[in-house]
């Protein structure tokens, strides 16, 4: 057995902690290696040739590289092993920086003394590696996108548009999700649903796309390539066909509910259409809403409609399908200012969240008019963002932005207008932003740094006094209002935390779903072939949520392009001639990879499914007899390990 | 000490808008970053600061006429020339020595001056006599 090591400095980054060659000169000392060199940068063309060259020269069988994690650089030189003619997986990783430098830099010492025990660590295992080879399974060119929101829009259009089967799920009655409710769109201004309705009306227009409305995902099982789809898929009771929008449904319905698509400020039917845009545009009759179907109790909606578009004999349908990779796109809910009592938001008349005020701007025509709510407004910054005392610690980003927007355009319809924002700190990061930000500041707008303590209404006239710091000039400001306007962040949607269950994707401290690399592979997830757009990620505007779209999108033809893709090798085993069939692996797997299967002589054994099996190790782990190893982490490499590291 | 506690109020914002309109500078365009405050050689003599001076005008508080920092400006332009949002804080307080100029109260009578002293002082002197003790 011939073992290279490499010592990477990693410019400075290894090197300014660990003493590198005390690491190389207690490498030289182990069996079996007959190479150990250093560099500074062993992942740069420079380092992967040197390494393909001493493989070569020296003979070398086997080799490990002391640098980052293999989280971070092992498929680098994984590929070096390929080039050079060896299998990857006799290459072993000793993470030096993560592990060493960066976590221990105030101690040199201990930190130069762990590293060359990571480094023998890895010699000892890298000796009774052997080599593994991947399978390659077959993959097809379907796709589930679970949201259209304008993510779950935009990739399903990039995809269709690139000749794969996309299966688009939407569990409200319209497609378009938030930004079909925004009035306009910062910092351009465009109108957001003219820019937006094109989009939808592309979407039931492309014939890639299956669009499936006002449904919602029950179960999905499998693995990358097969993964079944069970939509649950509620009726509308109105054909989508025959149905010509003409709304005469609308008037005889007896029941009136607040308007979700306007924020509760109108009133609809049972009977409705979402809005002027709505794709598909059809009337959708609300049974949670309507007098009652089972037995039916009104019938009016239908005696009204000269298409004869309504049917009320019609029952949830469970739609069954398979798709090769899944992207998600279920968007964010905003914060309920509820949970911050002190600024009065559903108990004072006059406090609204922005997006009512988007709908107040957006929709002249109906509920409640701009002109209407006074000529004083106070926009107030960071409600559910920012704040401990809610558990919500991050920046929800457009915050800043949006209420820059919303000033704006309140000025914009009446110069007259006096408008005064709150703010924590403004943050413009984006394109145009601060250039915005500054016209907003042109044309009058009074930003006043400092966070608002309470609000007081004045139970005569209804107007509201804030009390604030401004701490820019440390004095207080205690100040009337006809209007608060509440700046309330993003957060998860509760539709997210259903399909996180059942793809058991990990989510971040902060709820929303978790990358699998927050710098390099910021739109995959850590289960293959599942991917993230949007605000399901963490709150972004419309420009970076479309961006993200077209990148999942683009990750998920990189894998389904191939025709075929190479499966993990690194899989549980179990041998037969141990396992006692008592099926404890069976439950504790969390991908369902392992079965207990009856054999001839009616004894039970545990049988690997290798395409779902994720190596996670569980099963070996609990295994009482140690019948279930891990290929490439088995109980003597372990075994070795343990004994370098002592 | 205690605090005091300002109001947004019409006439603040229509003190605003005046000094905005003296001044041909839009005030609330201020970002409070204390670069004039920073590079201007006065503003240790001053009671209150330069980006200061920008938060009373933006806040409507028309006190900032009492204080001595706006008359302390030498209107050298250093500020004008650093400002990073491209505004002109020596118009801002070119603007409300202004304000108070046009009161045109007089507290120095010129027929006090002696004869002898006439002639001693410089004219420049006599200038800004007059202007430092009107309003």
């Amino acid at each position: 057995m011939r073992i290279g090591v490499y010592v990477c400095h990693c410019g400075g980054n290894i090197s300014e902690v660990v003493d590198i060659n005390k690491v190389v000169e207690a490498a030289k000392l182990e069996g079996d290696v007959v190479l150990v060199k250093d560099n500074s940068h062993l992942c740069s063309n420079d380092g992967q040739t040197l390494m393909l060259n001493d493989i070569k020269e020296y003979k070398l069988d086997k080799v490990v590289v002391s640098a980052c994690s293999p989280q971070f650089q092992g498929l680098t030189f994984m590929r070096v092993m390929e080039t050079a003619g060896l299998n990857p997986y006799v290459l072993e990783m000793a993470n030096i920086r993560e592990q060493c430098s960066w976590a221990h830099y105030n101690f040199p010492k201990e930190a130069t003394d762990k590293a060359i025990d990571l480094t023998k660590i890895a010699i000892s295992k890298v000796r009774l590696d052997t080599p593994l080879d991947s399978k390659k399974m077959p993959i097809g060119k379907r796709v589930l996108v679970v949201g259209a929101g304008i993510a779950g829009i935009q990739a399903s259009l990039d995809l269709g548009d690139a000749g794969f089967k996309v299966y688009l799920v939407e569990k409200e009655p319209s497609i378009g999700g938030h930004m079909a409710q925004l009035s306009k769109t910062f910092p351009t201004e465009d109108c957001s649903a003219c820019i937006l309705s094109p989009k939808m009306s592309d979407v039931p227009a492309n014939k890639n796309i299956e669009l499936m409305t006002y449904s919602q995902v029950e179960s999905i099982t499998g693995y990358l390539g097969n993964y079944e789809v069970t939509v649950n898929k509620r009726p509308t009771y109105v054909d989508p066909v025959k149905c010509t929008a003409c709304g005469d449904c609308v008037p005889v319905c007896p029941i009136d509910v607040p308007d979700e698509y306007n924020e509760g400020l109108s009133l609809r039917k049972a009977i409705y259409i979402t809005s002027d845009i709505a794709v598909p545009h059809s009337y959708v009759l609300d049974t949670d809403h309507c007098l009652g179907l089972f037995p039916l109790a009104c019938s009016k909606c239908r005696d009204a409609c000269e298409a004869d578009a309504i049917n009320y004999d019609l029952y949830p349908e469970k739609v069954k399908f398979t798709v090769d990779t899944i992207i998600i796109a279920t968007g964010f809910d905003i914060f309920d200012a509820k949970k911050k009592p002190m600024f009065g938001f559903g108990k004072f008349e006059n406090v609204y969240n922005a997006l009512e005020m988007e709908r107040i701007i957006g929709c002249e025509a109906e509920g409640k008019k701009l002109a209407e709510v006074g000529k004083k407004i106070a926009l107030i910054q960071c409600v559910g963002s920012r704040d401990e005392q809610i558990n919500r610690e991050y920046c929800s980003r457009v915050c800043c932005m949006y209420a820059t927007k919303l000033a704006q355009l309140m000025k914009r319809s009446d110069p007259k207008k006096d408008i005064s924002i709150f703010y924590t700190d403004m943050r413009t990061y984006g394109k145009g932003f601060e250039e915005y930000y500054k016209r907003a500041q042109k044309s009058g707008v009074k930003y006043i740094r400092g966070r608002v303590a309470e609000i007081e209404e004045n139970p005569d006239t209804k107007k509201l006094k804030l009390k604030v710091e401004d701490t820019l000039s440390r004095s207080f400001i205690e100040s009337e209002f006809d209007t608060v306007v509440l700046s309330v962040g993003l957060e998860p949607n509760k539709g997210t935390e259903t399909i996180r269950d059942i793809l058991r994707i990990s989510k971040s401290s902060d709820g929303f779903l978790q990358e699998a690399h927050p710098k390099f592979r910021p739109v995959d997830t850590l289960i293959e072939g599942v991917f993230l757009a949007g605000t399901v990620q963490g709150p972004k505007d419309i420009p970076d949520a479309v961006a993200q779209a077209s990148a999942a999108a683009a990750r998920a033809i990189r894998l389904m392009n191939q025709g075929e893709y190479e499966a993990e090798p690194i899989t549980a085993w179990v041998d037969e001639d141990i396992c006692a069939g008592c099926g404890i692996c069976v439950g504790i797997c969390p991908y369902d990879a392992i079965t207990s299967e009856e054999q001839s002589d009616g004894t039970r054994l545990a049988v690997v499914n290798e395409i779902l099996c994720k190596g996670c190790g569980s099963c070996s782990g609990a295994c009482p007899t140690g019948a279930s190893q891990q290929k490439w982490f088995d109980i003597t490499q372990l075994r070795a390990m343990l004994e370098a590291a002592l | 000490m205690s605090k005091k506690i300002i109001e947004i109020t019409d006439e603040g914002n229509a003190f605003l808008e005046k000094v905005n309109e003296l001044s041909g500078q839009v005030v609330t365009l201020c970002d409070q970053c204390g670069t004039c405050s920073g590079c201007c050689p006065m503003a240790e003599e001053m009671d209150i600061t330069p980006s200061q001076i920008n938060r009373m005008v933006q806040l409507g508080q028309v006190e900032v006429l009492d204080l001595e920092a706006i008359w302390l400006c030498a209107s050298c332009f250093t500020c004008t020339v650093r400002c990073p949002r491209g505004l002109d804080p020596s118009k801002i307080c070119e603007s409300l020595r202004q304000m108070t100029l046009r009161k045109a109260i007089d507290y120095m009578d010129i027929r006090d001056i002696s004869e002898k002293e006439m002639r001693r002082l410089p004219q420049i002197a006599i200038v800004s006599a007059f202007r430092k003790f009107t309003g």
